[in-house]
């Protein structure tokens, strides 16, 4: 009994130190991003969060986009009103999937790669030898991984949303012939600008910032042995589709619930 | 590793970001660069406004002049107050016209639709509609059929 208790002590403990570390370091590592703007390591680690993660965001929001034109117009067509099928499409896109979709396929695109790639440079000792070459490794590993993280997810996440529209105009007009002047001001009566599309990019950045910081936190503290490094990794995939679901929740009752 | 090639593609990258950003706002939201039509506000009192909205659409037949401001509950008259903006080129709703709340189809939006009158004099910015009619309230015509108080 009282071994159960020290376990639940030292569990939380631990939680707890383990939080409060990974704040300082999104911390020290959010100070060096302003000097990193432009910066060459900021260039490549945006290409390959960003860039690489492209075709599957692509891929998975066209599909997307389909299914709703499809299921949507199954639905909406025994009440005669299949063209409402654009603003169904575009709100659900813009609102929830884009945002979240986006966010779960980026943790584990670029999210565990991130984990992956930190955690063998730490056992690889290649931190070590920075900080003993007198670099942090903060700014010269860190800062530019979660500066592009933060700005690849909100600009994916329109991405995936202006696809996705674009496959369900596909299906519901050039395929199911739901009239396109209908659904394009259908689309545009329903959808506001800063209620909809803005808090859906608000949604989008909060998420890229957990998602990064998650992901190279994770590597950076990682157990630096093969089977630490796989740990994180599976840790970062968990953690982050965990946090983008529940806050998702948080941010959309704050921002569409209506009390 | 490092190339203009990676340069390249990020530029490309961010620029189609961004332009996403446009489409969703352009053709999405159908938000317009061009600034706001002018408009000027009526005001109309109803007793019943249903399931009237801010932003529901006002027209006269069937072509919208303008939208719906803001619903208040008036303290005196203990009426719905709607403010509406009309655009300004649309300046010849005479006096005696009537506001209607009328619904798109069985189930679909409500508005308010504007029945222009005959008068010769015009509505101006802050005038109220003289006379108004309500939503049709479904239900309550159920119960005043059923209970047969006609």
């Amino acid at each position: 009994m009282s071994l159960w208790l020290q376990q639940i002590g030292r569990q939380t403990l631990h939680r707890l130190a383990t939080l409060g570390r990974s704040a300082l370091f999104l911390a020290g590592g959010a100070l060096f991003i302003p000097r990193l703007i432009f910066s060459r390591l900021f260039i490549q680690q945006l290409f390959s969060t960003g860039v690489l993660s492209l075709l599957i965001i692509i891929v998975s929001g066209l599909f997307i986009g389909m299914v709703l034109g499809l299921q949507g117009y199954t639905i909406l067509v025994d009440y005669g009103s299949e063209q409402a099928i654009g603003q169904m499409i575009a709100l659900t896109l813009v609102r929830e999937l884009g945002p979240v979709v986006t966010a779960l396929l980026f943790a584990g695109r670029a999210g565990s790669a991130l984990t992956a790639e930190i955690g063998l440079m730490k056992a690889t000792e290649q931190l070590s030898s920075l900080e003993m070459m007198g670099v942090d490794p903060l700014r010269q590993v860190i800062a530019p991984r979660l500066i592009a993280g933060f700005l690849a997810l909100p600009l994916l996440a329109m991405i995936f949303s202006i696809v996705g529209i674009w496959g369900g105009k596909m299906v519901g007009v050039d395929w199911l012939g739901v009239y396109e002047g209908a659904f394009w001001s259908n689309m545009q009566s329903a959808v506001d600008f800063s209620d909809d599309v803005l808090n859906g990019v608000i949604k989008s950045i909060v998420f890229g910032v957990v998602c990064t910081w998650i992901a190279v936190f994770q590597g950076y503290d990682c157990v630096p042995t093969s089977e630490g490094i796989s740990a994180s990794t599976t840790r970062t995939v968990v953690y982050s589709s965990l946090a983008v679901l529940g806050l998702d929740f948080v941010l959309t009752a704050v921002m569409f619930g209506e009390f | 590793m490092y190339s203009r090639k990676v340069e390249l593609a990020v530029g490309g990258f961010v620029l189609l970001g961004i332009g996403a950003l446009f489409l969703l706002a352009l053709e999405v939201s159908g938000l317009s660069l061009s600034p706001g039509k002018q408009t000027y506000t009526l005001i109309a009192e109803f007793d019943d406004v249903g399931g009237l909205r801010p932003r529901g659409k006002v027209s006269l037949a069937g072509v919208t002049i303008g939208q719906v401001t803001s619903i208040t509950l008036d303290r005196e008259s203990l009426k719905a107050r709607v403010e509406m903006a009309i655009d300004t080129e649309v300046d010849y709703i005479s006096t005696d016209s009537i506001a209607v709340i009328s619904t798109s189809g069985l189930l679909g939006d409500k508005y308010v639709d504007v029945s222009i009158g005959g008068d010769l004099e015009t509505l101006e910015n802050g005038d109220y509609f003289y006379s108004t009619q309500s939503a049709l309230n479904l239900e309550k015509l159920i119960s005043t059929f059923a209970t047969s108080q006609m």
